[in-house]
C-alpha cells in the first residue's frame, strides 16, 4: 500500500488518474489538482458554523401556518412532529423527527468529531472514521424533506376560508442549514484521514488493484458476453 | 527499487514497466490498474471504495434510461400532482406551484431552490449526461467540452433531489389526511416511476469507465 502523495505524485479525485506532483490541472478530466486540500478544515467549519448557525431559527421559529374556519396554529419542526405523533401516525412522526431533528443534529456531531479528531488522533481507525464520512455525506440531502413537505403543503392546501397553509421563517433557515452543512462535508478531504495510518516504504512494488468478478446470477448463463 | 517513473509525454503518469496508474478519491492509495469482468467491480483494498465498477452496455442502458428521466421530469412539471377535496372545496397542483409556493418576501429564496433541486438541475444533469455519452457510446469523437460537461454533471449529482421529493409527498399526504381528501394526479405516478429510474441509472454509471473513454477517444 503506498499513497500518491508518498510516490512523488499527485491524484485526481475527480477521475483517479495519477499525475507528476508539480502539474496543476488534470489532462484528463481538467479538474484542479492538489494532493491534499490545504484549506479543507477552514472551509469545513466555516461551512459548519454557518450550518449551525442557521440551525437554531429553524427550530425557533414556526415552520408551518395552518389556518383552518376555527382555528390558527404555528408549528415548529418539533411541533409539527407531535402533532402528527398525537394523531396515531407513530411512524411518520418518527420518520419527521429523525429527518430533521437526529440527522441534523447527528451531522454537526460527526463533522466536528471527524474535523478534530484530524489533529489530536484517536482510538477509532482510520476506516471507520471513512465510513462515517461517507453516511454523513450521503445522508445530508435527506433532511430537506422537511423543506419540501411545506412547499407541497402550502401550494395545495388553499382553500380559502376553509383551510390554508403558510411557509414560516423557520422554511428558509432550515434550507440553509441543510445546504451549509452539505457544503461542509463536502469541503472535507477525506484523505487526510488516512494519511497517519501506516504505510508501506516507498520502494514497494505498487499493488495491482483487486477485482471482483460479477455475482453469479441464476437467471443467467455464465459466460456470456455481450 | 521501483518509483514510477515520470515521463515528459501527455496523457497520466504510468508505472515503470508501463502500467496504467489508479489513485483511490477518498484515501489517495494507487494501484495498478486491472480492469474487472463486465459486471464485476474493483474496490479499493484499504478504504473499500469502490473504484471501477464497468456494466454490459452500460452506455446503451444510461441514454435511454436518462431520456427517460428528461420526458418524465418535464412531463411532471405540467401536469396535476396532488388534488385535494374539502367541503365541497377543491384544489390541484402541479409540480410548478409545488415549486413556487414561497411567494412571500424573503421565502422566495426557497422557491427558488425547491425549483433548482427538483426540477432545473435534474433536467440539466440529464442533459449534460446525454451531451456526453451519446457520441461516446456511437463511436464518434467527443463533443466540444465534453470533459467539463461530465465534470459539471458529477458535481451537482447531491443537488438533484428527486427522490427526496418524492419522500416528501408521502409526508405531506399523511400530514393533511385528517384535513382534507386526497387524490393523486398522473404526475404523481410518473414521480414514482421517475425515482425508481433514477436510482438504477446512477448504478450503471462508471465514471471511471466513462473518463477512460473520453480520453481514449479524444
Amino acid at each position: 500500500m503506498i499513497t500518491a502523495r508518498d510516490a512523488g505524485l499527485v491524484a485526481c479525485r475527480s477521475c483517479a488518474s495519477v499525475w507528476p506532483q508539480d502539474q496543476a490541472t488534470c489532462g484528463r478530466c481538467g479538474a484542479r489538482l492538489q494532493s491534499r486540500d490545504t484549506g479543507s478544515l477552514q472551509r469545513v467549519w466555516a461551512w459548519w458554523a454557518a450550518g449551525v448557525i442557521c440551525y437554531i431559527p429553524a427550530n425557533a421559529t414556526p415552520m408551518l401556518i395552518t389556518r383552518t374556519l376555527v382555528t390558527k396554529q404555528d408549528n415548529t419542526i418539533v411541533g409539527g412532529a407531535v402533532e402528527i405523533a398525537k394523531h396515531g401516525d407513530v411512524l411518520i412522526a418518527l420518520v419527521v423527527l429523525v429527518a430533521s431533528v437526529m440527522i441534523p443534529v447527528g451531522k454537526f456531531l460527526a463533522i466536528a468529531y471527524l474535523a478534530l479528531t484530524l489533529r489530536r488522533g484517536t482510538v477509532q481507525s482510520a476506516h471507520g472514521r471513512q465510513v462515517l464520512y461517507e453516511v454523513v455525506d450521503f445522508i445530508g440531502r435527506w433532511s430537506m424533506i422537511d423543506v419540501f413537505v411545506v412547499a407541497i403543503l402550502s401550494a395545495l392546501v388553499q382553500l380559502s376560508v376553509v383551510a390554508s397553509i403558510r411557509p414560516g421563517p423557520a422554511a428558509l433557515t432550515f434550507a440553509l442549514s441543510v445546504i451549509f452543512t452539505m457544503l461542509s462535508a463536502q469541503s472535507f478531504d477525506s484523505r487526510l484521514i488516512w494519511d497517519e495510518a501506516q504505510l508501506d516504504g516507498p520502494d514497494t512494488p505498487l499493488p495491482d488493484l483487486d477485482t471482483e468478478p460479477a455475482a453469479p446470477r441464476p437467471d443467467q448463463p455464465q459466460g456470456e458476453t455481450s | 527499487m521501483q518509483q514510477p517513473t515520470l515521463q515528459d509525454a501527455p496523457g497520466p503518469t504510468r508505472d515503470s514497466d508501463g502500467a496504467e496508474l489508479i489513485a483511490c478519491p477518498s484515501c489517495d492509495a494507487i494501484y495498478r490498474v486491472q480492469v474487472p469482468p463486465k459486471g464485476g467491480k474493483a474496490v479499493c483494498a484499504r478504504c473499500k471504495t469502490v473504484l471501477i465498477r464497468p456494466r454490459r452496455k452500460a452506455g446503451l442502458r444510461i441514454i435511454a434510461l436518462t431520456l427517460a428521466i428528461t420526458i418524465l421530469v418535464t412531463a411532471a412539471v405540467f401536469f396535476p400532482f396532488l388534488e385535494i377535496h374539502a367541503a365541497g372545496m377543491g384544489n390541484r397542483t402541479s409540480l410548478l406551484d409545488i415549486a413556487t409556493s414561497f411567494r412571500s418576501g424573503i421565502l422566495v429564496l426557497v422557491s427558488v431552490s425547491t425549483v433548482s433541486m427538483i426540477v432545473l438541475i435534474p433536467l440539466l444533469r440529464t442533459a449534460l449526461l446525454l451531451y456526453v455519452l451519446v457520441p461516446v457510446v456511437f463511436d464518434r469523437p467527443p463533443a466540444r467540452h465534453a470533459r467539463e460537461a461530465f465534470r459539471l454533471s458529477q458535481v451537482i449529482k447531491p443537488w438533484a433531489m428527486t427522490e427526496i421529493f418524492a419522500i416528501g409527498c408521502a409526508v405531506a399526504l399523511v400530514k393533511i389526511s385528517d384535513l382534507a381528501r386526497l387524490d393523486f394526479g398522473p404526475a404523481f405516478w410518473m414521480f414514482c416511476l421517475l425515482v425508481v429510474i433514477v436510482v438504477v441509472n446512477d448504478a450503471y454509471m462508471c465514471t471511471w469507465s466513462v473518463w477512460k473513454s473520453l480520453e481514449d477517444r479524444a
